[in-house]
């Protein structure tokens, strides 16, 4: 029931994202260039070739993001955890800066093969390598999940570090352009960009919520688990390497986008009161998420905002609201 | 060992975590349909035994024979499916109900693709009406008392439905009462279908009340095993537990009970 409710509200954001993300035009001649209708080539070519890939990468972003947290949260026991504690978003922002401090020095900025392929590749690439390196050092003898907040902690800090030191090198047209990536947008998306992403999105989404009934076992503890005869050492290998995969698409399409695998898991589990967070239904709100947040932003000001900058201006109450929830819970 | 045996054996099992072994060669055949408990001091590797005889540690050498063939051989499933194991106070994440946690007990005899059958719940339903919680089936696990929450677990290992269950120190946290309680059900509900039991327990005469066998350890190897009157004596206490002890026969069913006097090494009490 919540589940159908919710995929309404998503497909309503989204519709909502297309009629109001960007210039104002008239909800009918949106609705008309979106069923075919090319009559008026200025609002066909804004409706299909920028709103549509933007609504789409907006959706991948929130989706791929909120799964991700509910993976997180469940496999690291710990409701405040999220995929930042992988190392994936620290990561693959150090190898997006990287590639556009390096490729794009000496230029008006990045441009070309370069935008287009390397620096993804550079980003995904980065942050699944993080992924791997906090994987590796918080393994001993079965994973432990203070080791792995603790991990995460330093190659986040690590990366930062280093990507701060790659702005410093760069000139100021390429420094500018790596800090507007490393607040979070969903400016200048195209089909050429957004399409690969949806189709990953789509694959390890599917994956992801047929985890459900490992997570909620492994959810018991290591020695539980294993008495229930799951393989908790390949389980858990394959849900986070799900979780990396998912937080990279994610970041590798708009940039890191701050608290929506945070309060996006939260948030569904409060709607469907399951024990862990629904990936499906984390999913969707993650979505409507990022939809609302780019159309909010889109409108809210004179000059529209990036949505990382949206998502953190509402999530950052947020988590400061589940911190004194739990600080009270204790007391 | 030229047959192959049924049950759970332990051939020159080593174990440990990390450093040196905590138990090292150790040799044992588990008494098939009988309650065993271990006894020995804290540290001794009793619970380092069980979780080695539950796979949720792996031997550093020797073996652990399920019916003659080592664990590492099976399956984990197939394990969980002739061993069920009830870790040390077991966490469940809040808000998971009675019947949630065991439900999952079925979990090794279902395939990844099948939903939960109608067998399953009528398992489900036996477990938790022989463990008398049926009527808490939709409490969330945390606003049970600790008896009833032991009894919960071990609803789900019964909706495993294996022949040997393994315990460990399942009456930690629980009053006198409760303790009681528990051990009553898990004797009765085992007696009656000849399945085996392994537990850890402190209490030693409670363990003595509740067995058939007991298996005393002291630092890692097994320095005495047998029925609880031939074990449980002012000798083996003074030697396992540096424990001056008066044994006598408690008046129900005579098994021994033991009165602590003191400690060797601490001042004397009853010169």
């Amino acid at each position: 029931m919540v589940s159908v409710l919710l995929v309404l509200a998503t497909v309503a954001a989204m519709a909502l994202h297309v009629a109001f993300g960007g210039t104002p035009m008239a909800y009918p001649d949106v609705l008309r260039a979106l069923l075919g209708d090319d009559s008026n080539t200025r609002i066909h070519l804004a409706v299909t070739e920028f709103r549509a890939p933007r609504m789409v990468a907006a959706v991948v972003v929130g989706a791929c993001l909120a799964a991700a947290g509910a993976i997180t949260q469940t496999v690291a026991r710990n409701p405040l955890a999220s995929p930042d504690l992988l190392g994936v978003t620290a990561g693959a922002s150090l190898g997006a800066v990287t590639v556009l401090v390096i490729a794009g020095g000496g230029h008006a900025g990045l441009s070309g093969l370069a935008a287009t392929v390397g620096m993804p590749a550079a980003a995904f690439t980065a942050g699944i390598a993080s992924g791997l390196a906090v994987y590796l050092l918080s393994y001993r003898r079965g994973l432990d999940s203070y080791r792995l907040v603790l991990a995460g902690l330093g190659i986040s800090g690590l990366a930062a570090s280093l990507t701060t030191w790659i702005l410093t090198l760069g000139d100021v047209t390429s420094a500018a352009q790596a800090l507007t990536w490393m607040m979070g947008s969903l400016n200048g998306k195209d089909w050429e960009t957004v399409r690969p992403m949806a189709i990953s999105a789509a694959v390890l989404l599917l994956a992801a919520m047929s985890s459900g009934r490992w997570l909620l076992l492994t959810s018991l503890g290591e020695d539980t688990a294993v008495g229930l005869g799951v393989r908790i050492g390949v389980v858990r290998l394959v849900v986070l390497a799900l979780a990396v995969l998912l937080a990279s698409v994610a970041t590798v399409t708009a940039g890191p986008v701050a608290f929506v695998a945070l309060a996006s898991p939260r948030i569904a589990r409060a709607l469907t009161s399951t024990v862990i967070p629904s990936v499906g239904v984390s999913a969707l709100v993650g979505a409507i998420f990022v939809l609302l947040a780019d159309t909010l932003s889109a409108n809210a000001l004179a000059a529209p905002l990036p949505v990382g900058v949206a998502t953190a201006v509402v999530g950052a109450p947020f988590l400061i609201h589940l911190i004194l929830k739990y600080q009270r819970r204790l007391s | 060992m030229s047959t192959p045996q049924q049950g759970l054996r332990a051939r020159d099992l080593s174990l440990g975590y990390e450093g040196a072994d905590i138990i090292s060669g150790l040799t044992l055949d588990v008494p098939d349909a009988r309650v065993t408990s271990i006894i020995g001091p804290n540290g001794c590797g009793k619970s380092t035994l069980l979780r080695g005889l539950g796979r949720l540690l792996n031997p550093r050498s020797g073996d652990v024979l399920l019916d003659g063939i080592p664990l590492r051989e099976h399956s984990t499933r197939h394990i969980a499916t002739r061993i069920s194991v009830l870790p040390q106070a077991p966490t469940a994440p809040s808000g998971l109900t009675v019947a949630d946690l065991v439900s999952r007990g079925r979990h090794p005899r279902q395939k990844w693709y099948q939903q939960f059958s109608a067998s399953d719940e009528r398992v489900v339903e036996a477990a938790l009406e022989a463990t008398d919680i049926l009527e808490l089936a939709d409490s969330p696990l945390e606003d049970l008392s600790g008896g009833q929450r032991q009894r919960a677990w071990i609803s789900m290992t019964l909706a495993q439905e294996t022949g040997i269950l393994l315990l460990d120190e399942p009456t930690t946290y629980l009053d006198l009462a409760h303790q009681v309680d528990v051990l009553e059900l898990v004797r009765r509900l085992y007696r009656e279908h000849h399945r085996t039991v392994v537990m850890v327990l402190h209490d030693i005469s409670l363990a003595a009340r509740y067995s058939d066998h007991i298996i005393a350890m002291k630092d890692g190897a097994i320095v005495a095993q047998g029925t609880p009157s031939e074990v449980i004596t002012p000798e083996c206490l003074l030697e396992v537990f540096g424990l001056d002890a008066h044994v006598v026969a408690e008046p129900t069913e005579g098994r021994p009970h033991v009165i602590p006097l003191g400690t060797v090494g601490a001042a004397p009490v009853h010169t």
